[in-house]
């Protein structure tokens, strides 16, 4: 088989399960006669038809909404936005109804909602947000946030097959950029597992989606300099793989946790109360945190580039670390 | 709308629906009242939110309903969950906060729900929300063939959310099967509608979704019932979504504590004259479907209910501290896996095939040939077509061409076309 992208990994995803299971559908806006903005859904309608891919108006609270209606009849509905900015314009009926929907009256919201997230490629303060830790603070939600395309689609499987409600982002830097050869049999990539992406003794570099690959990119940088670095790349935010942290830094006994989330609030900073609460003694050093800045994403690439976290700012941070 | 005082007698109802339609006043009113008298003992653990003078509206139009249809209540719907079957002890428990109560104590007054035996789902406090969920159950219903409607209900208050907007209008281009009831009693917490809605009628509404309508006197339970029933076959024979607007009035406060100061006392008076179970009970005298004797039997059989029930509920107990961490995540054997209950043959959508003509199927769409026969740019209207124009199909058709039904109107100047952009 040849190697595939993030994109084409989503697609298939989607495409096998609505193939194997007729409970899975799609909403969202464009996902039909258009393909998706950027062709994820694109065949979809053609082999399973307008009730099965179902086009919207511009209603990303009404897309989430009915998605929840779907899903309290059986089905598993996955539900698009079209760039994951727009989920802010749903967050009353996701924090509020369907986040709370099982805890209240044991009812499950089995829905997927996915889409486009993250920067890097220049689409300025409203189509660059990466909006996880607004629902890893609601109860309720499973977070998932893949970096290659075999998680993507592995990871998106599992999504569609839980009994409960889970933000899937998918970083569109990696859309195309990285390709990846997958197997052809039906996998699924369990959710709330952590991945050792590099083995390493010195520090723990702990990382998601695209910032994933800027962790491996500075850890070879780093070796070159006798700094062996472990990069874990956590894949699921809710539930969060606390026995895989723990166990990289209690061999290390340094960690660096890189996200391309603002600073403030971030992953990191849970992970950081994780580590003085179940590891203190263990620590030989500060957590540092290398991550966007406390700004909207902008939109001039010398401004985006001083906003994200890259390669080099890893590597000084991690250099730094390595020297407690 | 109907301007009659009483109701008027129709032949769609039998006499056991009349009867059942009082029934379901009575109890919707007295399961209230002795809400009401638990809350001055101080055994309602939040606020209690009275439907008093509006008990026609819930019940006459959940009275439409089938056992198959799905309903999702607001929070003075009590009638309406009574009506499809719940227990009014569950009503008193939820209140009360038990661990008996459908949520088991955690969350009190209407808000519970039940998927898979009474089909409710749960509203929540923020209004409006449950528009395009109802919306989504009406669309899996109709995928999974089970030919059922969905009703939800919102007030003049809700009816000016964004949700409201968006879930009506998703409804009405998926032609769901959705019944709205808007509850127009008046006020808005403390906001007399005519400060929320420039609109004599909020029925009116409607015409911007393009979807039906009915005004009705929300006192008059016949009158609420037969246009419920209307709307909600027309719905079930896939005419969409359908619009009631119920007239009434808010009788007490928004909830226990407010007295309701604000509302001028000619208002109320005019109202209070026109309680809709007075109303009906002599239109059952006067039609001789109701003497004193039934009426006699009506209650007692009610007290005794709601005796029952209530001791039920006073003796029950808190739910245990413990239980407030369960139930976040839907996971292992407490977790009930919803299956479909699938109405039409399965092998219509497994193994996948191609798919069903869609709805919004345009001729030549892509190919720069507009179903009006001429050329559609393609590209902004402001260069010319020729000129831009490529020598070979551009795109591939992926939808095949349904064939026009209705004849094409020649005259129709090419839409400038919207650049397809991220927003």
């Amino acid at each position: 088989m040849p190697p595939i992208t993030f994109l084409e990994a989503i697609r298939q995803a989607m495409f096998e399960e609505m193939a194997a299971d007729p409970r899975v559908v799609l909403i969202g806006e464009d996902v039909g006669v258009y393909g998706g903005a950027f062709k994820t859904s694109e065949g979809l309608l053609e082999k399973f038809g307008w009730e099965r891919v179902i086009d919207t108006p511009i209603s990303e609270s009404a897309i989430v909404g009915a998605a929840c209606g779907m899903s309290y009849l059986g089905l598993r509905p996955i539900a698009e936005m079209q760039f994951i900015d727009f989920i802010a314009c749903c967050f009353n009926q996701l924090t509020n109804f369907i986040a709370k929907s099982h805890y209240l009256w044991n009812a499950p919201a089995p829905i997927v909602v996915r889409g486009p997230s993250g920067g890097g490629v220049h689409g300025g303060p409203f189509h660059s947000l990466n909006p996880e830790m607004y629902f890893l603070h609601t109860p309720g939600f499973k977070i998932v946030y893949p970096s290659t395309p075999y998680d993507a689609k592995g990871l998106l499987k599992s999504s569609i097959r839980d009994n409960n409600p889970v933000l899937f982002f998918e970083h569109k830097f990696l859309y195309r950029r990285i390709k990846e050869e997958i197997p052809t049999d039906d996998y699924a990539v369990p959710l709330g597992k952590a991945i050792v992406r590099r083995e390493g003794r010195h520090l723990t570099i702990l990382s998601y989606a695209a910032m994933m690959h800027v962790s491996l990119e500075a850890a070879d940088a780093l070796a070159k300099e006798g700094i062996d670095a472990e990069v874990i790349d956590l894949r699921t935010l809710m539930p969060l793989d606390e026995e895989a942290i723990l166990a990289s830094v209690r061999k290390t006994n340094k960690c660096l946790v890189v996200h391309e989330d603002t600073k403030t609030g971030g992953i990191a900073a849970e992970i950081s109360a994780i580590l003085f609460e179940k590891a203190f003694h263990d620590l030989d050093g500060p957590l540092v945190r290398v991550a966007s800045l406390d700004t909207p994403v902008p939109y001039a690439p010398t401004l985006e580039e001083a906003f994200l976290p890259n390669a080099q700012k890893v590597f000084t941070a991690a250099k730094e670390l390595a020297r407690f | 709308m109907p301007v009659s005082e009483t109701p008027a007698r129709t032949e769609k109802l039998s006499r056991q629906q009349y009867l059942d339609l009082y029934y379901y006043m009575r109890l919707n009113r007295e399961v209230e009242d002795t809400m009401t008298r638990l809350f001055r003992q101080n055994k309602i653990v939040g606020g209690l939110y009275a439907s008093l003078g509006q008990e026609a509206i819930s019940v006459g139009t959940a009275y439409a309903l089938e056992k198959r249809d799905w309903m999702a209540p607001m929070i003075r719907n009590i009638g309406a969950l009574l009506v499809k079957g719940v227990p009014p002890r569950d009503i008193f428990t939820q209140h009360m906060a038990k661990y008996t109560s459908p949520t088991k104590g955690k969350d009190g007054t209407s808000h519970f729900g039940d998927l898979e035996n009474l089909h409710i789902v749960s509203p929540i406090s923020m209004l409006g929300d449950l528009i395009p969920v109802m919306t989504g159950v009406a669309m899996a219903g109709r995928y999974l063939g089970q030919k059922i409607v969905a009703m939800t209900w919102i007030g003049d208050g809700g009816s000016s959310t964004g949700v409201f907007h968006e879930g009506l209008n998703l409804a009405a281009s998926q032609k769901a099967a959705l019944v709205l009831v808007l509850e127009n009693n008046l006020w808005a917490y403390s906001t007399p509608v005519r400060r929320q809605v420039p609109l004599e009628n909020l029925a009116d509404r409607a015409k911007a979704y393009g979807i039906s309508s009915y005004i009705v006197d929300g006192n008059d339970v016949v009158a609420v019932y037969t246009t419920a029933k209307e709307a909600v076959e027309r719905a079930r024979a896939g005419d969409g979504p359908i619009l009631i607007e119920a007239k009434t009035f808010r009788r007490r406060g928004h909830a226990q504590h407010d007295p309701a100061e604000y509302v001028p006392k000619d208002q109320r008076a005019h109202w209070e004259k026109r309680d809709p179970i007075s109303l009906y009970e002599e239109f059952l005298t006067r039609e001789k479907l109701l003497d004193s004797k039934g009426k006699k039997e009506i209650e007692n059989r009610i007290s005794t209910l709601l005796e029952q029930d209530r001791e039920f509920a006073e003796n029950s107990p808190m739910p245990p501290p413990e239980t407030a961490k369960e139930g976040v995540y839907c996971t292992g054997p407490e977790c009930h896996d919803l299956q479909p209950k699938w109405e039409r043959p399965i092998d219509e959508l497994l193994p996948p095939k191609s798919s069903v003509e869609p709805v919004w199927n345009v001729d030549g769409f892509g190919r720069g040939v507009s179903s009006a026969g001429g050329i559609a740019p393609i590209h902004f209207g402001d260069v010319p077509v020729a000129a831009v124009a490529p020598e070979k199909d551009p795109a591939p058709v992926r939808i095949p061409a349904k064939p026009q039904t209705s004849p094409a109107k020649k005259s129709v100047a090419p839409k400038k076309p919207a650049k397809k952009a991220g927003r």
